[in-house]
């Protein structure tokens, strides 16, 4: 669209708009991460002074480190088994028509749209009645659940994006269905894969919920801000939430910018000018 | 070339569900020769190939190659390189690994790759570009990476899905060109799909033609255009006249053929012997038609009413209905239609000489 026909005042309306929405959405954010270096005991305006007790607090406290570590092993094994499921779910759509698939694409996906604490609750009973709750297994079953749609719904879109000659051509090639998977099928899923375990780390390591149901005494940091905050509010909550919040940020980000950088990539088939042939 | 059959289809049927893509197709593919099969879409051109590369198994029906029944084997495990419409490169590796992926795959060592590798960038000039990313490159080029990526095996038999259906018109005669030297010089056969006429009749030995799952006529270029044996056949080429009918006289070399148009003279097709009452059906292609005013004498003539015109180029194709609503073209150059009149509607003469009549002996 040219800009010869917009009307400034409502370009700059629009933009404010964006800055309050954004403003709205972050200063929360903003406000703990400037608490968190803030010396006084309770939050409060004006600031006291900057300090980084707090922080020497939260990381002198072994309840947070075995929190960060239940988290990190978790958002780990999660994330590895996640993506792994989420992409055999992603092949078995693109590759195969059976009787039934609408039905098996909507099983699949499904998860994200079930209210946590029903997810979290159903997953408790579930998995106390197999005798499986109160571990961190417990927290990580759940949370594969959680994720893997996440991690289809990422394969799919990528695989959704390739020829589907691509295949069968390296089969015409000489490879076997297994090599094709391995020399074709994963390279060129590889940003999607890797975009998948960012992201289903970021919610695992975010979630509270259904950590809450299952976790027992084996607490992601998440369930142990609740602890924190339901003894005493303590500037500790601050630093735990910029901590978790810049961890996920990051993740989300390497995966958007894994996302980004194929689709500008030129796409096979493009029309480039004819250099010499 | 020998006249030894590379491959053969031996009463092969290949349906989808109740869609018959391919009905009872029985097919000789000789060794060393460029076969062209051609056809509109949905004519079952791509099933053939795609069941010959090994993509889709024959319902019934028997497919050897070089003698052997081929039917059960997976496609990666016969030597059937096959270059797609797509192209089908992979976009995530270099020019020179995509050459090389059929050898990897068959676990040839690594030296030896390089140097088939190498001396195939290298007959397809595009050396230059090997280790820029497939992507990265024009559509001359990554066809010349397609072919050299399916040849790199060495393979008796190359088949081709219409790979030159992206390209624009003048490299597409260009490529054209450089695919029939390489046949040529490799001496391999080539197996070519397309729905383009000048595909398949400037390169090809041998024209195969479907139309719904049936092979039309198969031959050399020259043969078939000059003979078609079928409706379908002629309609396909572009020769719209279609008159049917039946004998009305057969009398030595003189034949009429009375259809609801007329009464007209044919020429004789010793392919079909005719006697009076058999049905006929004869083709008169656009260009060798006559435009005039008046009646012409001594030919074949019907009055037809002009539907309009059509400018091709050089020439014009005039498109005109009989009486009996019988669809005609004629293609003619500008010159010759500057005494007729070619206002809609107006009633003009169509005309034509016995020999330029060729009697369909399919029909």
């Amino acid at each position: 669209m040219s800009d010869f026909n917009r009307n400034p005042l409502v370009d700059w309306a629009l933009k404010f708009y964006i800055l309050l929405s954004f403003a709205f959405i972050f200063a929360p954010i903003a406000a703990s991460f400037v608490f968190s270096f803030n010396v006084d005991r309770f939050p409060s305006l004006p600031l006291g002074g900057f300090s980084t007790v707090w922080y020497e607090t939260v990381a002198a406290d072994p309840l947070v480190w075995e929190g960060l570590r239940n988290t990190l092993i978790a958002g780990v094994i999660v994330s590895v088994v996640a993506t792994a499921l989420g992409f055999g779910a992603a092949y078995t759509d693109f590759r195969y028509q059976f009787f039934g698939k609408p039905f098996y694409l909507a099983l699949a996906l499904l998860p994200p749209t079930i209210p946590v604490v029903i997810l979290g609750l159903a997953m408790l009973a579930f998995l106390s009645n197999v005798s499986l709750s109160g571990e961190i297994h417990s927290v990580i079953i759940a949370h594969v659940v959680m994720c893997a749609p996440f991690a289809m719904a990422i394969c799919r879109l990528r695989l959704s994006q390739m020829d589907p000659s691509l295949e069968a051509a390296a089969w015409n090639l000489g490879a076997s269905e297994w090599m094709a998977m391995r020399h074709v099928i994963v390279p060129f899923c590889r940003p999607a894969i890797f975009a998948a375990l960012f992201i289903t780390m970021a919610v695992s390591f975010d979630e509270f919920a259904v950590s809450w149901f299952v976790s027992g005494l084996h607490e992601t940091l998440p369930v142990k801000v609740l602890g924190f905050l339901q003894g005493q509010v303590s500037p500790r909550i601050n630093v735990i939430g910029t901590f978790v919040f810049l961890t996920s940020m990051t993740l989300v980000i390497l995966a958007q910018i894994l996302l980004m950088k194929r689709s500008a990539e030129p796409k096979a088939g493009a029309k480039l000018p004819e250099l010499a042939s | 070339m020998t006249d030894q059959a590379l491959v053969v289809f031996d009463g092969v049927v290949k349906s989808f569900g109740s869609f018959v893509a391919v009905e009872r197709m029985d097919l000789d593919i000789r060794k060393g020769e460029f076969l062209a099969i051609m056809g509109s879409s949905g004519c079952g051109k791509t099933t053939t190939l795609r069941m010959l590369a090994g993509l889709e198994a024959p319902t019934e029906g028997e497919i050897r190659l070089a003698g052997k029944r081929i039917n059960d084997l997976p496609t990666w495990r016969r030597d059937t390189p096959m270059v797609w419409q797509s192209l089908a490169l992979f976009p995530f590796l270099t020019v020179r690994e995509n050459v090389e992926f059929s050898l990897r795959m068959r676990g040839v060592e690594m030296a030896e790759r390089r140097q088939r590798v190498d001396k195939w960038l290298d007959r397809m000039q595009i050396t230059e570009f090997a280790d820029r990313n497939v992507a990265h490159l024009s559509g001359g080029q990554r066809q010349r990476v397609a072919l050299a990526r399916s040849l790199v095996t060495e393979p008796e038999i190359l088949l081709l899905d219409e790979p030159l259906s992206a390209l624009d018109a003048h490299l597409k005669v260009r490529m054209q060109t450089v695919l029939s030297n390489l046949q040529k010089e490799l001496g391999i056969t080539f197996v070519y799909v397309t729905h383009s006429q000048s595909e398949a009749f400037s390169m090809a030995d041998r024209v195969v033609i479907m139309s719904r799952g049936r092979i039309e006529q198969i031959g050399n270029p020259q043969e078939i255009y000059r003979a078609p044996r079928t409706k379908f056949v002629a309609e396909f080429l572009g020769s719209s006249n279609v008159f049917a009918g039946k004998v009305s006289a057969a009398d030595g070399d003189a034949i009429r053929i009375a259809t609801p148009s007329g009464e007209f003279d044919v020429a004789r097709n010793p392919a079909k012997t005719l006697a009076k009452g058999d049905k006929a059906t004869f083709v008169v292609s656009g260009d060798r038609v006559q435009l005039s005013n008046e009646r012409p004498v001594g030919v074949n003539g019907m009055q037809a009413s002009v539907v309009g015109e059509e400018f091709v180029g050089a020439t014009a194709v005039i498109h005109l209905e009989g009486v009996d609503g019988l669809e005609l073209k004629a293609q003619k150059s500008h010159d010759e239609l500057e005494q007729i009149n070619l206002i809609p509607g107006a009633k003009i003469w169509v005309s034509w000489r016995a020999e330029a009549s060729h009697i369909l002996p399919g029909e």
